[in-house]
């Protein structure tokens, strides 16, 4: 099996989609002959055909409008968003359309589009570029949103995404870009929506996570394991519809529980996984729930980005304050 | 000078019905111009019943077309039922030609959703309550028929209102791009809401937002079906025969309140619109076909007769539409419906149960 980056698993997931299914098109800004700006469709033009492959206007609302329209008639359209930083002009489209439009036509029409965008800090790119607002997508009835954290994961949630029959949001770390490498199976085999992945187990305290922020989680793990305390990191992968299930089970099992994410505090997913934790699980909870997130602040610039983003070093302060509390 | 465009208008009938020189062809069968006639007259008796059920609260709020009847039937007449629609909240009168029923209408704007499911063409797409939001969803389509090298035209219906909006821009900008079939229909009926047309924009015509696009746009007299009509079918043809997008303004006046929500007392003078009633499309088409002999006093008499039978039915219809189940809310959310939304509407069905 090759060993990939993320980036070269999203290209092989692409080249697999539009090889397998003639209806599959991929749309965005420089993602034909340039090959898209972080290289996500390199070669794909080449082979599939500027038909297929389309090098559009610079206009994120039309990306996303064209691709509401091509999915009602019937074809599989991939738009790219370079940066989701570039993603709020698609938002009237996703709300309104997109995800609606099977509701909206009680059944007649369908909306199997998925729109990629990179996001998460990291990368020292300049500003609008280090994005995480995934929560304000996970908010929309009717939308799926994703995102891998691993090249394995992105090969296989993106042709699960690319198949789905609904409007899909798939978000891929910039960080995690080239820095991740694993071995992919070009199979073809998707892996399942709405499913969290539990990469370790353990028994003490639960880690939840997704994005760039998995890596901080699993070598918080790691350290923590030296130090006698055994934790279950889970990569929720899909937001929305997200995995309840895997999330109280896990909590059941522990009793603890930090969630991590890159995005601002306040009004982020991990507010909805404690919330359903309070609701669902609260007996089981040995100790509060506690989030480590980015601070309530505008993402900062390149200089100070690493204080924002959730570090091992926090994560693993965080499980050990609740597995010192009961 | 390194560029000059032009603008054509078009117009063959006069307010008063007389022909302004030479007609189109397609005007020499009366038949043909009669049964436009009978959809410009069943949608005027449809809006004018639709308010009366929203003015007696048995219908929400609802965006009549009176005085546009022409830009609707003369739009949708020029279509296949292959081609694809895409309206928005104001072409009554080009959903019915699409073969939408009457109470499918009443539904929707009743609130229940089964009046989403239009029945008419299966690939058209709903009306757009979002204005312009529909523009580049016209053009993806277009580009799907392009793509499978079909024959089929993508249509979409906008206001003036509209072309203020990036999103037709955009749209307009990717179709003159790769010469989709699209054609876009401005229903310029100079208002919007209570904004007039000098404030929506500076260009003499809207016609002329096309150019900026790469493509011919051209303006047509909106209260004459007959121009509407064949200014949509020279359009269509381009479109359909590769020769790119087109662009039609329908110039033609709003005659009612924005919808029945709206006063437009409030913010544009009875003199105005008293006078717009002296050019619109009814009378005037009516005062043609007369004038040829193809329509008299009983077909009018018969033609009111069998819209107020057949709105009267369809109304029927909608009042005996009993409620539907509240937890059908989620059944077209997802193709299929995923299991924690699942436990939301058992949590519904509990609910209601209780209730």
């Amino acid at each position: 099996m090759p060993d990939l980056t993320l980036v070269e698993a999203v290209n092989l997931a692409l080249a697999r989609a539009l090889q397998e299914d003639e209806r599959v098109v991929v749309l965005g800004e420089d993602v034909g002959v340039n090959g898209g700006v972080f290289r996500a469709t390199a070669g794909l033009q080449e082979r599939f055909g500027a038909e297929r492959v389309i090098d559009t206007p610079l206009a994120e609302l039309l990306i996303s409008g064209l691709a509401v329209g091509m999915a009602a008639q019937g074809l599989r359209p991939v738009g790219e968003i370079q940066f989701m930083g570039f993603i709020y002009p698609c938002i009237d489209q996703l709300v309104n359309h997109a995800s609606r439009l099977r509701n909206r036509t009680q059944g007649r029409l369908g909306c199997p589009m998925v729109l990629r965008a990179p996001c998460g800090a990291g990368i020292r790119a300049p500003e609008h570029h280090s994005e995480s607002t995934e929560a304000m997508l996970a908010h929309i009835p009717g939308l799926r949103v994703v995102v891998p954290s691993s090249p394995e994961r992105a090969y296989g949630l993106l042709l699960a995404a690319i198949r789905d029959p609904d409007p899909v949001v798939f978000l891929e770390p910039t960080r995690l870009y080239r820095s991740a490498r694993g071995e992919v199976a070009d199979n073809g085999e998707a892996l399942p929506l709405d499913v969290a992945f539990v990469l370790r187990e353990g028994k003490d305290v639960t880690l939840i996570g997704w994005g760039a922020a998995v890596r901080e989680m699993l070598a918080a793990a790691e350290e923590l394991s030296g130090e006698g305390i055994s934790a279950e990191a889970i990569d929720l992968a899909t937001l929305k519809p997200y995995d309840e299930r895997t999330v109280l089970a896990s909590v059941a099992k522990t009793g603890r529980c930090v969630i991590v994410h890159e995005a601002a505090r306040t009004g982020g997913f991990g507010a909805e996984i404690a919330a359903l934790i309070a609701e669902r699980g609260l007996t089981s909870l040995l100790a509060p729930i506690v989030r480590v997130t980015g601070y309530d602040t505008v993402i900062p610039l390149p200089r100070l980005e690493r204080h924002y983003m959730p570090s091992q070093a926090r994560i693993a302060a965080a499980a050990r304050r609740v597995c010192r509390f009961a | 000078m390194i560029a000059e465009f032009q603008v054509r208008r078009r117009a063959y009938l006069a307010p008063d019905g007389s022909a302004i020189g030479r007609l189109p062809d397609f005007a020499a069968d009366l038949a043909a111009l009669a049964a436009l006639y009978r959809a410009m007259v069943l949608t005027r008796a449809f809006d004018l019943k639709a308010v009366s059920l929203q003015r007696t609260g048995r219908l929400g709020t609802y965006a009549v077309s009176l005085g546009q009847e022409a830009v609707s039937i003369g739009v949708a007449s020029a279509m296949r039922p292959e081609d694809v629609l895409l309206p928005s909240y104001r072409d009554n009168g080009a959903l019915l030609w699409r073969g939408v029923r009457m109470e499918e209408i009443l539904l929707y704007w009743g609130g229940d959703e089964r009046g989403s499911r239009f029945s008419g063409p299966a690939h058209d797409f709903p009306l757009c309550v979002p204005v312009g939001s529909q523009a580049p969803h016209a053009a993806g389509v277009a580009y799907a028929m392009k793509l499978r090298r079909e024959p089929r035209i993508a249509v979409c219906l906008l206001g003036d209102g509209a072309t203020s909006k990036g999103d037709l821009y955009e749209a307009m900008n990717f179709a003159g791009v790769h010469k989709l079939p699209v054609v876009f229909v401005i229903n310029n009926n100079q208002w919007a809401i209570s904004v007039p047309l000098r404030l929506q924009t500076a260009c003499a015509t809207l016609a002329e937002k096309a150019i900026a696009a790469g493509f011919p746009g051209e303006q047509v007299d909106g209260n004459d079906a007959i121009a509407v009509r064949e200014g949509l079918d020279e359009a269509i043809a381009a479109a359909r025969g590769g020769r790119g997008p087109r662009l039609v303004e329908a110039v033609t006046y709003r005659l009612g309140d924005h919808t029945t929500a709206d006063d437009a007392a409030r913010y544009r003078p009875a003199e105005e619109v008293q006078a717009h009633w002296k050019e619109e499309p009814i009378a005037r088409l009516r005062a043609f076909l007369v004038a040829q002999k193809a329509w008299g006093k009983a077909e009018e008499e018969a033609l009111s007769r069998d819209c107020q039978e057949r709105i009267d039915a369809a109304i029927q219809r909608y009042l005996a539409t009993p409620p539907r189940a509240p937890q059908s809310m989620f059944d077209h959310l997802y193709a299929e419906l995923p299991e924690v939304y699942a436990a939301q509407r058992r949590e519904l069905e509990e609910g209601a149960a209780d209730a």
